[in-house]
């Protein structure tokens, strides 16, 4: 069948030129291992309680505020993860 | 009310009967409404949001102002279920969203439910308490204790009214029992006993006990990279306790009798329409994910929701569904930036009404359909406050999809994909419909009945 005659074929024709490198797999491991990963936030308790001891009596480096997200060099603390308060506000449709 | 008879779906009028939630354009992320769910004669309905609250609302039989409108629904109870964790162990962060609600059928006074986020189950009572004691001796009214040598006479305390007091409780807490996220939860027809669904493993619990389960389905491979499916909805039969179904992200379904084995890895039934091959893309598989599995209350059928249709099963026929209807076939073409934005994995719900004659989904620009099954009838209808004034009959919808497009017809490149009508729900007993917008409810009532 032609692309064009098929709308999805065609989708997949626009797809590919968009991201050549796109993988054959689609609907395989690394979306759906994606998926089960939902949640994931980097913050290795390992990690940052070595720094502490190693560094001792210096600061520890943090992230420079306008940085969202926290790689390399730097080691995460508890306070660069996103602070997670209940809602103690009521909910609008109770309103 | 009950057991009112259904019209055809064309004879059908809806009208706008409640709107509840924000009116602002910028939606509170918390506010985002993640479940819905009547209970079993349709007096209660709750709602979860992505805050982890729950709302439940009860009908007013008598409506005395209108008493030909008989679906208003007013705030019975408002709790928080959930609240945010984070997993130190795994790095793991735990949304406080429900995921579903589910009713158990009602044996006392009290209601139960349970609720569930990623990660734990709760059971929920909600009581009234309408009386209370009064005329202790050793208390005053305000709880201080008296001085026992100033009693000088004794009375009998008794139980006096006063206003009515909806108190929610969690009696039990179903914790540590997923590595993955649960999807479902599913309450046995034997009253006694429930399912969670994650991605991978359908675990069963008896509502009694919290300390432990037993794992009925695992579908983890033994090496992670092999993963090629994940389990995406789970569903217990509606009469048959044995029987429970569980949907895929490759488009089957697979039905398990718990007589046959403890872990029922082997299906019994394996439901799956054939593909042709030749017209395989980029994006079959992930259209074909099914996102909702609903018995019909006859259990005779089962309806499945994947990206772009809804499908009617009959459970005695395994090779392919017996009716199978078009949600929004429009959106076929433009699969590609609908895989960009993410919209290609938005997991729509269905459902059914008290008869099983008409089914129920959402679509995008706060549309949803309706298909009635017995006319091969279906409409496009539209939850808006702009576009429907309170007890007027409102308007189908209708999409253009290339051509030329027609007066009140809209373009599917108008379409707002950000307005995702994801949750419906159908009153078991009545032609009253509610619909989730991403943070406002809609009550819709049909004006013939």
């Amino acid at each position: 069948a032609f692309p064009r005659l098929n709308p999805e074929k065609a989708e997949e024709a626009k797809l590919k030129a968009r991201y050549p490198n796109l993988g054959h797999k689609p609907g395989g491991s690394d979306l759906l291992r994606k998926r089960l990963q939902k949640g994931q936030k980097y913050f290795d308790s390992g990690d940052y309680n070595m720094a502490k001891a190693k560094i001792k009596n210096k600061q520890l480096p943090t992230a420079a505020p306008e940085k969202t997200e926290i790689t390399g060099d730097h080691i995460p603390t508890p306070q660069d993860l996103p602070q997670r308060k209940p809602s103690l506000v009521a909910s609008k449709l109770a309103g | 009310i009950s057991g009112a008879v259904q019209g055809a779906g064309g004879d059908m009028q809806w009208c706008l009967s409640q709107a509840k939630g924000s009116l602002d354009d910028d939606v509170t992320e918390a506010d985002i409404i993640s479940t819905l769910e009547f209970n079993h004669t349709g007096e209660l309905l709750a709602t979860g949001d992505k805050g982890g609250r729950i709302v439940i609302f009860q009908q007013e039989i008598e409506n005395k102002r209108q008493p030909q409108y008989r679906s208003e629904y007013n705030v019975y109870s408002t709790f928080q279920s959930h609240e945010p964790e984070f997993d130190y162990l795994k790095s793991l962060e735990i949304e406080e969203k429900i995921n579903k609600i589910r009713w158990i059928p009602q044996k006392n006074a009290a209601h139960f439910l349970l609720s569930t986020n990623d990660k734990t189950i709760k059971l929920w009572k909600i009581s009234e308490r309408d009386k209370r004691p009064e005329g202790y001796n050793l208390k005053e009214e305000d709880g201080r204790y008296r001085d026992p040598s100033t009693v000088t006479s004794l009375r009998v305390p008794v139980f006096r009214p006063m206003d009515l007091m909806v108190e929610a409780s969690p009696r039990k807490v179903f914790a540590n029992a997923h590595t993955y996220h649960i999807n479902s939860v599913s309450v046995n027809s034997d009253n006694e006993t429930y399912l969670s669904a994650d991605d991978l493993r359908i675990n069963l619990w008896h509502l009694e006990i919290t300390d432990r389960s037993f794992n009925i389905v695992d579908i983890k491979p033994a090496n992670m990279e092999e993963l090629t499916e994940v389990i995406t909805a789970a569903e217990f039969h509606p009469h048959q306790c044995n029987t429970f179904v569980y949907s895929s992200s490759k488009g089957t379904i697979r039905m398990c009798d718990m007589r046959a084995s403890a872990l029922c890895d082997k299906h019994s039934k394996m439901f799956e329409e054939p593909e042709d091959p030749s017209n395989r893309s980029f994006f079959s598989e992930i259209i074909s994910s099914i996102s909702d599995v609903k018995f019909s209350h006859s259990g005779r059928y089962m309806m499945t929701r994947d990206y772009l249709s809804v499908k009617i099963w009959d459970l005695n026929m395994e090779s392919k569904p017996v009716e199978t209807y078009q949600v929004h076939e429009y959106l076929r073409s433009k699969l590609c930036s609908l895989y960009e934005n993410d919209c290609i994995f938005d997991k729509f719900e269905c459902c059914w009404n008290g008869n099983d004659s008409m089914v129920m989904t959402g679509s995008y620009n706060n549309f949803f359909r309706m298909f009635d099954r017995d006319h091969r009838w279906d409409v496009t209808l539209e939850a808006s406050r702009e576009n429907s004034k309170p007890f007027q009959v409102i308007k189908p919808r209708k999409v253009c999809a290339g051509g030329k497009r027609k007066k009140d017809e809209i373009s599917v490149d108008s379409l707002d994909f950000n307005k995702k009508i994801l949750h419906t729900a159908w009153h078991p007993q009545d032609s009253i419909i509610v619909v989730a917008t991403t943070n406002n409810l809609y009550i819709f009532q049909d004006k013939m009945n």
